[in-house]
């Protein structure tokens, strides 16, 4: 799978293909999406046929059996694969027709992405490795690098900003790995098993911040096994064999914990 | 839930009259627990008649007011050094649900599973949305934290990580039974439609069965 490291940093920033759409419109639309892996024999159905449209503000949470296509739908979210049939539309580019040029703007641009293996580049500091999409974004590597400290800080890792992957735990890892999704102004956040090296409590943490981000506008999609990370969602969508079987919402204020609970 | 202990504990720190218990247990646990002002009055009164508190006049306002004994304080500390009964029976209803709906051929048990795994999460989403109020509230307020919103939050905790024991015992579950492959009400394939066993041939017919029903059946048998 190619990482953040393998995009072409471009001279001029492709014009993005977005006209001007409506303030609540999906900045994540997925229509009739199908992937299919391999072909013949091989053949697997890793996606039959998703619709889901993530909306500013909102997170998502997918959780489904291993195998269930939830990785798959992510990377395809992201820009990193293609559907075999169907649509991906991210802030209105539809990404089964762009260039790759707009793809890779894009994908530097508004979406962050968590991936499942960290994917941090062993070579440059926790500070760099969160500056790098900004800087490939054109933005100076002062300011680029105050928004990496700024971001490490919200993961709790303000103090290891000069440390290399190879120096930090797995957890520490997984959360410069956050930051650098969150980093800039992320309109799309897709996070793929993210508190996967946490324990409980960083994991809250990690899965406050993301709920904040939303909350100020973002849309994001969270793969996990976890319930008690997926609780943080405003809807959890499970997937079975590439379909889509259910779908919680956000209960509204009727629980057994209402009056007064909430002071 | 132990009131009793709950209103020995705040009684500990000095003496109260009934109300105030109840305003005191509420916003240490949340009102999870909603008390009415009866329950408490019975209790003090059960609590006294085994001499654990006793009245201790009243205060300005006129209010009745109790104080712990030395007895009292012992049972206390009885209270928090020992474990609490891990039987609870309301819990269990979901695990008899699961055991009849696998025994039953005509239930699909997946669909059982996914119904209270719907429920569950969503439960899991009000406490979680709770609990992201409550700690943006406390990160809002400098200086130390109010021990009743620490204890507010830790409740809120509780109810997460007990609703999350269930979801991942559903998901548990549902993983076993497919790999038995004892899941749908039958095989869509086409093996002949399987009669509703008679107690007799439902031992061999779960054999077949993966052995899951079989495996049931002996573990029950153990008992
Ligand atoms: N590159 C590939 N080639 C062939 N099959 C693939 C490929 N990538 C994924 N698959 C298959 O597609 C299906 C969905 O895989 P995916 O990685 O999306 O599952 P997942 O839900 O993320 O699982 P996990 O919880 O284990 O991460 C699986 O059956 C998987 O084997
Ligand atoms: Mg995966």
């Amino acid at each position: 799978m190619s990482g953040q490291s393998a995009q072409q940093p471009s001279a001029s920033p492709a014009a993005p293909a977005s006209a001007s759409a409506p303030p609540d419109a999906p900045v994540l639309r997925l229509e009739s999406l199908t992937r299919v892996h391999g072909s013949g024999a091989t053949e697997v159905h890793a996606l039959r046929g998703i619709d889901l449209d993530v909306r500013p503000g909102e997170l998502v949470a997918v959780m489904g059996p291993s195998g269930s296509g939830k990785s798959t739908l992510l990377t395809i979210a992201g820009g990193l694969d293609l559907p075999t049939s169907g649509r991906v539309i991210v802030e209105g580019t539809d990404l089964t027709t762009a260039t790759r040029k707009e793809i890779a703007a894009l994908r530097r641009r508004s979406i962050g992405y968590v991936f499942q293996d960290y994917n941090l580049i062993p070579a440059l500091t926790a500070a760099e490795n969160v500056a790098l999409p900004r800087e490939l974004d054109g933005i100076g590597a002062r300011k680029a690098r105050r928004e990496a400290l700024a971001a490490l800080e919200e993961t709790g890792l303000a103090e290891l900003a000069d440390r290399f992957p190879d120096e930090m735990s797995g957890g520490q890892q997984q959360r410069v790995a956050i930051a650098r999704a969150l980093v800039g102004d992320r309109r799309l956040v897709l996070a793929d098993e993210p508190t996967g090296a946490l324990d409980s409590e960083t994991g809250d943490t990690v899965l406050a911040l993301l709920r904040s981000r939303c909350d100020a506008g973002a849309a994001g999609i969270l793969v996990t096994h976890e319930p008690r990370f997926a609780a943080w969602a405003d809807r959890v969508v499970f997937l079975r064999d590439g379909s889509v079987v259910d779908m919680t919402l956000r209960s509204s204020a009727e629980s057994l914990l209402t009056g007064g609970a909430a002071q | 839930m132990s009131i009793r202990h709950g209103l020995l504990a705040l009684l500990e720190r000095g003496p109260r009259y009934g109300f105030q218990l109840r305003t005191e247990f509420e916003s240490r646990t949340g009102s999870t627990w909603p008390l009415n002002v009866g329950q408490v009055y019975t209790t003090l009164s059960r609590l006294e008649r085994d001499g654990l508190v006793v009245p201790a006049g009243e205060d300005d306002a006129g209010h009745a007011l109790y104080a712990i004994t030395e007895g009292g304080r012992d049972e206390l500390r009885q209270w928090f050094a020992s474990p609490v009964d891990r039987a609870n029976p309301p819990r269990n209803e979901l695990a008899i649900k699961l055991a009849m709906a696998v025994g039953s051929p005509d239930v699909d048990v997946r669909a059982v599973i996914q119904a209270q795994r719907v429920h569950t999460i969503r439960a899991m989403q009000d406490y979680t949305r709770l609990k992201g109020q409550a700690l943006e509230a406390a990160a809002g307020e400098p200086g130390t934290p109010d021990r009743d919103d620490v204890a507010w939050q830790l409740v809120l905790d509780q109810l997460i990580f007990q609703a999350e024991a269930e979801a991942r015992w559903l998901d548990h579950c549902e993983t076993r039974l497919v790999r038995l492959n004892a899941l749908s009400p039958r095989p869509e394939a086409d093996d002949a439609p399987a009669p509703v066993p008679a107690d007799e041939e439902a031992e061999s017919a779960a054999e077949e069965d993966g052995g899951l029903r079989g495996a049931l059946r002996r573990t029950r048998a153990r008992r």
